[in-house]
Parts: C-alpha cells; structure tokens; sequence
C-alpha cells in the first residue's frame, strides 16, 4: 500500500539548503535517506519542492483566474517535498517517516494514498 | 421464543467482542465487520425461534456475518489486496462450523488497535468500549458527556481512519509493546475514571463505565498474563470499586476514605484485588499502576486493625511522584504526610506547588482546607473550603465540604 510522506520544514530549514556552511549536511542527511528506503525496496517516488517563495496559487473564481504569489498556507512549517512508499501498514510507514531527517527538525506527515482502481 | 432470545442476549453478552475482533482482523475495517455482526444477531432473532437455537451459536453467527461482510466486500468492490484475507476468512470459518476448533481470540489485537497512537487519544476509551463491549455511542456519549450523534460521528471518524489509514491488527513488536501497552491502559483506566467521579449518580445523564473498565481490565489480565502493569492497573480499579458502597452513608452523605466503615468493603473484591497485585510481584517490573494499587493496598489493611500505615503509604506515594508526578500523586502525597508526620509537614508540600496548576482543581483545594483548619488558621481554611465547594461537581462532595467549613465557626 502506498504511503505519501509530507515533509513540513520552516524558514530556517528551507535557508540550510543554500548556505553554505550547512547546505552539505543537509544534504547528506537527505540523501542517505533516499538510499535507505530504495535499498529497502519501498520507495515508489517522491520530488524535492523548492522554496515557498517560489510557489504561485492559482483559483478560478465566477471564470475568473486570480493568481497569487506565495504558497496556499503561510504557516510557519511549508511542504518542502514528499516521498512515495510501498509498505504494509500505517505502523511500518511511521517507523519511515521518523527516520526523515526532517522528523527531528520540522514534521513528517503521513498520509495513506487515495485508492483508484474501483 | 424465549429461549432463542435468551441465547441471542447471551450470546452478544459472551462473544461479541471475540466476533467483531476475528471479523475486524480479517476484513481490516472495524465498522464493516460490526455492521455485519448486528446483521447476523438481526438474522438470528428471526431465524432461531422458527429453527431452534443452533448447537454453537458463536459459529451460526460467524458464518452468518463473514456471509454478509464477503457480500458487502463483493458490492463496494474492495481493492485486491484485501482479497486474499476474505478468503482466508471463508477457509477459516468454514473448518469452525464442522470442526470444534475454537475460532482465534483477536480481542487483543482489536485493544491494541484502538489504542494506536494514530487514533485520537479521546477517542481510544469510546472506541475499545464499542468495538470489544459493544457498548452503543448512546450509551458511551452519556459516560462522556457529549451528544450521542456527536459521540458516533467521532467514532465512525475514527474506524474510517483505521480503515483508508490501514493499521496493522497485530501485536506491537517487543520493543514497541511498553508504550503501545501504556496506551491501552491508559484508555482502559480512562473508562473506570469516568464512572468513579460520580459515584452517586447525581448526574443523571452521566452513566459510569466502572463495570465495563473492570471487565476489560480482568480480559486484559487474561490475554497478556505476564504484564504486571496490566495487573496493577486490575487491582487498582478493583480496590476503589470494593469501597464503592462505603463512600456513601446511611443517607447517600459523602465518607472520606479514612472514615468509611470498613464492613461495608467488599471482600470478594478485596481478595482479587489483592491476588492480582500479588501475581504482579514476581514478573519484576515495577509501574506506575502496580504503585497506584499498592497505596490503596495499604490504605485497605486498615480492615485488619486499627489504622493505616500512613509511613509507608507516604513512601509509596514518594515512589509514585517520581515515576509519574501527576497533581493527584503530589497531593496524596502531602495528604499521607500530614497523616505520617503532622499537618504542617503536609501544609509544607501543597503550598510548594504551583499556584497555575491547582487553581481549578477541587481536591487541592478540599485538602488545603484540611490542613489549614488543622493548623488553626481559620481565615484561609475558610478560603480555601469556599474555592472547593464552587470547584466541586459532586452535590454529596458538596454537602461534605460545607459541613466541614462549618465546624470552623
């Protein structure tokens, strides 16, 4: 079953990306993450978004295309990126989701992927 | 007729968290195999006073209800990986009706499930109270003070999450099983704490669950037998619920603790009480609930002589606050030691907590007033007997607080 794995940062960790003095472990913590769920076999998908700033939302209101700088939410923790993952159950994809580097430093939400085959 | 009534209200009594918690495990969605069972026992109240009462039940409805859940599978089209587990659930039932072989006991699986960290916390006691009891939301809302249709919408919320969100009925892995534990009994003692408060039943639209917290606390016992803690947790609940009948008097008055004539406990309950913390001894893992029982173990052994202990139920409770330093455990400690070493000893322990915490908490309050009319400083034991009777929800905890403040003038 598949699991998508939200991965809510803040400012501050959305800033690590690009400084220099932090970007390589960041990075790093990342990337072995990556490795462990494709060696465990799980990992269906999955993108790294880039920062809020960049984001634009678009609504169609009474035919009308209103397009707003900024991300949907401005909340404190943004959507950095998310994973897809082909565990068993809940409880297996939460043992995943708090090994994201992103779980000590911001939140991993889990969320079960909306079947379509029927 | 009346007798194939009798065996359905048995039954339900006997096997009907055994049934939705085989169905559940097999179907993985709780509402579905509880729908299913409710049209099974429908089934059986027409079909039993025609036919006779079956030779097993249990299994005439098992198969009854597995029929219903395969059909209901068949019609929503479920998704293909949980075929095979339907299946599963056919072979297996089907070896049940023509063997004798007593179909798995999923019960604890089912406790544990409910009381999944996904699941909201409130939530966790109502959903163990209907899926294992099979106790209605009606009947669950009134223990929790919320609205019936509210009581079900949360519930039903909270199957579905266990359904799309798919959590797993199994026992949690052995290094998970201490918190996951914890989880279940927490909700479990959550149940027996919602028909203690208002022991009375001055509140006529809250009915206790005391009874149903205690049946599942002695299952529990039953299906994990080297947990101390789940030990503890029983003889706990079973010591309070042996003095029930003694917190009242002759004319339904409020008795404290240290007053209550010891006649009136319940010895069977007592006894197994006592029995269940013994048991618990030996598997050599100390809790927070084998503690709690040990206090009231303590407390009890005034049946036997002239008075409690008060020392030792101070050092238990000096235990107690270390391992889970709630408000109750800080003020049954300073309670015990103004009994053990006098009222300014006492005094000295509530007055160091802080004043945010207990502001709106009655027994800190009641208490207080205790030790300050102890103390002879009538003016603040005033006080603090009149923050108590605003703060008490109990019309007989009332009266008792109001007789007392009136001894001081």
């Amino acid at each position: 079953m598949n699991y998508i794995l939200l991965i809510y940062e803040d400012a501050d960790a959305f800033t690590a990306r690009t400084d220099p003095a932090r970007a390589a472990t960041h990075f790093a913590g990342w990337q072995a993450y990556a490795q462990a769920l494709r060696e465990a076999g799980v990992m269906t998908g999955g993108a790294a978004l880039q920062v809020p700033g960049a984001a634009t939302t678009v609504r169609l209101r009474d035919g009308e295309r209103l397009v707003q700088d900024g991300p949907f939410a401005e909340t404190k923790e943004q959507l950095g990126g998310f994973f897809v993952i082909d565990v068993p159950d809940l409880d297996a994809a939460l043992a995943w989701a708090a090994r994201a580097p992103a779980a000590s430093y911001g939140a991993m939400e889990v969320r079960p992927e909306m079947s379509m085959s029927h | 007729m009346d007798e194939a009534a009798r065996a359905i209200e048995q039954a339900a009594r006997d096997s009907y968290g055994r049934l939705v918690a085989y169905l559940a495990s097999r179907s993985r969605d709780v509402a579905a195999a509880e729908d299913a069972l409710a049209d099974a026992f429908q089934a059986a109240l027409t079909v039993w006073p025609q036919a006779g009462v079956p030779e097993r039940p249990e299994a005439w409805l098992l198969t009854a209800a597995r029929r219903r859940l395969i059909d209901a599978a068949r019609r929503a089209g479920v998704q293909r990986a949980a075929v095979p587990d339907l299946l599963t659930l056919t072979d297996e039932a089907a070896q049940e009706t023509t063997a004798t072989v007593e179909f798995p006991d999923e019960r604890l699986k089912l406790l544990f499930v409910c009381a999944h960290p996904a699941i909201d916390p409130a939530l966790r006691t109502p959903l163990m109270l209907q899926t294992v009891l099979g106790l209605d939301a009606a009947r669950i809302a009134s223990a929790f003070l919320v609205q019936p249709a509210t009581m079900g919408q949360r519930l039903s919320r909270a199957k579905a999450k266990i359904r799309l969100a798919k959590i797993r009925f199994d026992l949690p892995e052995p290094a998970e099983l201490p918190p996951r534990l914890a989880c279940v009994l927490e909700a479990i003692y959550a149940a027996y704490g919602s028909g203690w408060d208002d022991v009375a039943g001055a509140d006529p639209r809250r009915r206790g669950l005391a009874a149903e917290a205690i049946h599942l606390g002695r299952l529990l016992t039953r299906l994990l037998p080297d947990e101390p803690e789940a030990l503890g947790l029983l003889a706990l609940m079973l010591h309070c619920e042996a003095r029930r009948e003694a917190r009242r008097d002759a004319t339904g008055g409020y008795v404290p603790l240290t007053q209550q004539d010891t006649a009136r406990w319940s010895r069977p309950l007592l006894a197994e009480a006592e029995a269940a913390l013994a048991s618990a001894a030996p598997l050599g893992r100390f809790g927070r609930f084998q503690l709690e029982a040990a206090i009231q173990s303590a407390h009890a052994q005034r049946r036997h002589g002239p008075g409690a202990d008060w020392e030792a139920i101070a050092l238990l409770y000096e235990g107690l606050v270390r391992l889970a330093p709630t408000v109750g455990a800080l003020l049954g400690r300073a309670a015990a030691v103004a009994e053990a070493r006098g009222a300014a000893a006492g005094w000295a322990l509530l007055a160091a907590l802080p004043a945010a915490t207990v502001a709106g908490h009655q027994p800190y309050w009641a208490l207080a007033a205790h030790l300050l009319q102890r103390l002879g400083r009538r003016d603040a034991a005033q006080d603090a007997y009149t923050r108590a009777i605003g703060l008490s929800e109990d019309a007989a905890a009332r009266a008792f607080l109001a007789a007392q403040a009136a001894r001081l003038a």
